[in-house]
């Protein structure tokens, strides 16, 4: 589905991102992990075209992603609270989105229905604009906003941050839900180690720009990736004596 | 603890991006502000003569002062558009172990410092070098010279409450106009007649310079309110509760008949009546339509008719300027977003582009009634729309894909210079000034009629290339793409 080749992104001669070969098949659910600096928004972003990779391509669905825009129906994403339309209320973005991937207003309607745990009567009819809402609920706006028209692939950073645990506990099951019955390839990237072992059935950890781990989820990968965090802790401290 | 304030300021101006990059605009201000101080001083130099010519009769100095009610009208006027209370980033602030009292009294004491209140010494000093000259007494002089400086003062806090309540209601302009307007009315109507009242305080403080005493009462009166407003606002939870607003969602189905562009044309329509510097754009538009009424009463101006094709241009093309110049920095908030939605870039465009049509054939229409001065000027008019909608519409949609300027929506417009860079003031020569001289030079060597169906005939290509000038268009975006992006995500 996803298919990367030999892809780097550089800033004025620091590279950010190096990646040679990345396959993630349809319907996968595939978590990206790292530290702060190691590159999973800068991957997200090219994967959008929203900047240009110094080298190599990204192909999704045999599409080019820098070359066309035809990827652009069947993907969908929520990187930041940038992604939102700050002087429209939540129910107005959502059918804006909408009007955009070719849903009327009743498809809207009935899909934020089915998310009414999620938003906790926090979104939905508030006549609240969406620059007024508090972080949290931005981000579930986002989110379900990402999930309108039925994408193939659906892009997420970081989206258990600013969120409640209840809420987290609901994502985690709706993105589960969406690789497994679904077939929708679901990429995530976290900090949260417990919640991207939950919910992906794949995890890579950046480091620095490039891919250092590849594993695909089994009981013992927590205790491998909070292993490998640790060691990667203790390095540091040792270094820093 | 003032000196740590006093460095975080220097930092954060000198850091700032928006110095750093915009020296060109930077310059330009600083040439405005010395032209203005060359005005004050020329008429501060020449004032007494100036006033002894016209009133032969009277003490230049009574007369002077019987102009200060005007000039403290002005002066108000001016300050709420120009300036504003000195900001501080407050809220890390605010944890620290600092006296809010010591905060407030920082931002106040510095906005007294602002320019705003030395600019018109440049008229008074050199105004009272020569009453002494002309045998006034020192001490008068001086202590006229002192009031002026309380009025400055007083003026400017005065400013600052003004704007405290403006912040806070939805027509921004509404306090300032009831105020000057209504001062200026009861001046006007001889109701209370202030100019007297301010001109014979004035005199009388001269006079006896114990009566500055109230104005320093005054002032300190401003200063006090203005303290306790401001230390009101230094919660973090004052800020926020207030932003809260109801929405007001109105019926925006009639947009459904432009097909395609519709949830383009709603968003737009949102994004100017929800905004504050796009609604208070929208107001000024009453500005440009009645821009014509500063030239037509005079005979002088009605006669050069160049002037037509540039009023023309200006009243007709008053939205399709200042909208279209920030496209598509209007939607810098969220483009990251829009770009990676499914949208054809052409139907972006062409629902800035029909939103600017239909601005200027509004425009159009509500100044018909120019035609009484004369069925020419309104020909004219018609010329210079379809000039607009051909010509400058596209110009100034090509010139937004330069634009590398974010906007946030939340400031208010006059004399927001936010998202103003070069291209902005570049492009103002090819759309007004281009049809302008070429309609002049027309009308000069040949005749009237040629040099409208000039500008008719130049918009009328425009509108039949309407389709190839947009996909033209359209491919500049695209090519311009990762560049915006990158510049809309950063904070000026």
């Amino acid at each position: 589905m996803i298919y990367t080749k030999d892809i780097s992104k550089s800033y004025s001669g620091t590279q950010v991102l190096k990646i040679d070969e990345l396959s993630i098949p349809k319907g996968q659910s595939f978590g990206l992990v790292g530290n702060n600096g190691a590159g999973k928004t800068t991957y997200f972003s090219l994967l959008l075209d929203l900047i240009n990779p110094s080298t190599g391509t990204i192909t999704s669905n045999n599409i080019v992603v820098s070359q066309s825009e035809d990827w652009k129906p069947f993907t969908s994403a929520f990187i930041d609270e940038t992604f939102l339309i700050g002087y429209l209320t939540p129910e107005e973005y959502f059918y804006f989105i909408g009007d955009l991937r070719g849903q009327n207003k009743a498809d809207v309607d009935k899909l934020t229905a089915k998310f009414e745990d999620f938003f906790n009567g926090e979104i939905i009819g508030k006549k609240k604009y969406l620059r007024d809402l508090s972080k949290g609920n931005q981000k579930k706006a986002g989110i379900v906003a990402a999930l309108i028209g039925n994408p193939d692939v659906i892009i997420l950073d970081e989206p258990f941050a600013n969120l409640d645990p209840t809420t987290q506990i609901r994502l985690k099951q709706i993105l589960k839900d969406l690789a497994e019955k679904q077939g929708v390839t679901v990429l995530v990237s976290s900090h949260d180690l417990m919640h991207v072992t939950d919910v992906c059935e794949r995890i890579v950890v950046l480091e620095k720009g490039e891919v250092i781990k590849d594993l695909e989820t089994n009981p013992t990968t927590l205790k491998e990736l909070e292993a490998h965090f640790t060691k990667s802790a203790v390095s540091v401290s040792e270094e820093e004596e | 603890m003032i000196k740590h304030f006093l460095n975080l300021e220097w930092k954060q101006y000198f850091r700032s991006s928006y110095w750093q990059k915009n020296l060109a605009l930077n310059i330009l201000l600083v040439f405005f502000a010395l032209y203005m101080i060359g005005i004050f001083v020329f008429f501060g130099i020449f004032l007494f003569k100036i006033l002894t010519e016209f009133y032969p009769e009277q003490d230049p100095f009574v007369v002077a002062n019987g102009f200060i009610f005007f000039w403290i009208l002005g002066e108000i006027g001016m300050r709420f558009f120009l300036q504003k209370l000195p900001v501080m980033s407050v809220k890390p602030l605010l944890t620290l172990p600092i006296k809010r009292s010591t905060i407030v009294n920082f931002v106040l004491g510095k906005s007294a410092l602002s320019f705003f209140n030395f600019f018109p010494l440049f008229l008074t000093i050199p105004f009272g070098i020569s009453l002494i000259s002309n045998g006034y007494s020192g001490s008068v002089v001086l202590t006229w010279l002192a009031t002026m400086f309380l009025i400055s003062l007083i003026a400017n806090f005065l400013n600052f409450i003004l704007e405290a309540f403006s912040a806070e209601r939805e027509l921004s302009f509404l306090p300032l106009i009831i105020l000057v307007g209504g001062l200026y009315a009861l001046n006007y109507f001889e109701i209370i007649s202030f100019t007297e009242i301010i001109g014979n305080g004035i005199l009388a403080i001269t006079e006896n310079p114990i009566y500055l005493l109230i104005l320093l009462v005054v002032l300190v009166a401003l200063y006090t309110f203005n303290f306790s407003i401001l230390r009101k606002k230094l919660f973090l939870d004052s800020s926020l509760k207030t932003k809260v607003k109801e929405v007001n969602a109105s019926d925006l189905s009639w947009t459904k008949r432009f097909g395609d562009i519709a949830p383009f044309m709603q968003l737009d329509l949102k994004l100017i009546w929800r905004n504050k510097r796009t609604k208070s754009m929208a107001f000024l538009m009453v500005i440009g339509l009645l821009y014509g009424l500063f030239f037509y009463p005079q005979p002088m101006y009605r006669d050069m008719e160049f002037m037509w094709a540039f009023i023309g241009i200006f009243s007709t093309g008053f939205f399709l300027i200042n909208f279209g110049q920030f496209i598509p920095a209007w939607d810098s908030g969220y483009y990251k977003m829009l770009m990676s939605q499914n949208i054809k870039y052409e139907q972006y465009l062409r629902s800035k582009f029909i939103l600017m049509v239909m601005s200027v054939i509004i425009m159009f229409v509500l100044g018909i009634p120019y035609v009484f001065f004369g069925w020419k000027i309104l020909i004219a008019h018609a010329a210079a729309a379809v000039y607009n909608i051909g010509v400058n519409s596209h110009v100034i949609l090509w010139g937004g894909s330069y634009n590398r300027k974010k906007i946030d929506l939340d400031k208010k417009a006059a004399f927001n210079y936010q998202g103003t860079g070069a291209v902005q003031w570049l492009i103002g020569i090819p759309l007004m000034a281009l049809p302008m001289a070429l309609f002049g030079l027309l009308n000069w060597l040949i005749n009237f009629e040629v040099a409208i169906a000039t500008l008719i005939v130049m918009g009328v290509i425009g509108i039949l290339l309407h389709k190839k000038l947009m996909t033209f268009i359209t491919q500049k975006y695209l090519d311009s793409k990762y560049k915006m992006i990158a510049a809309f995500g950063k904070d000026s």
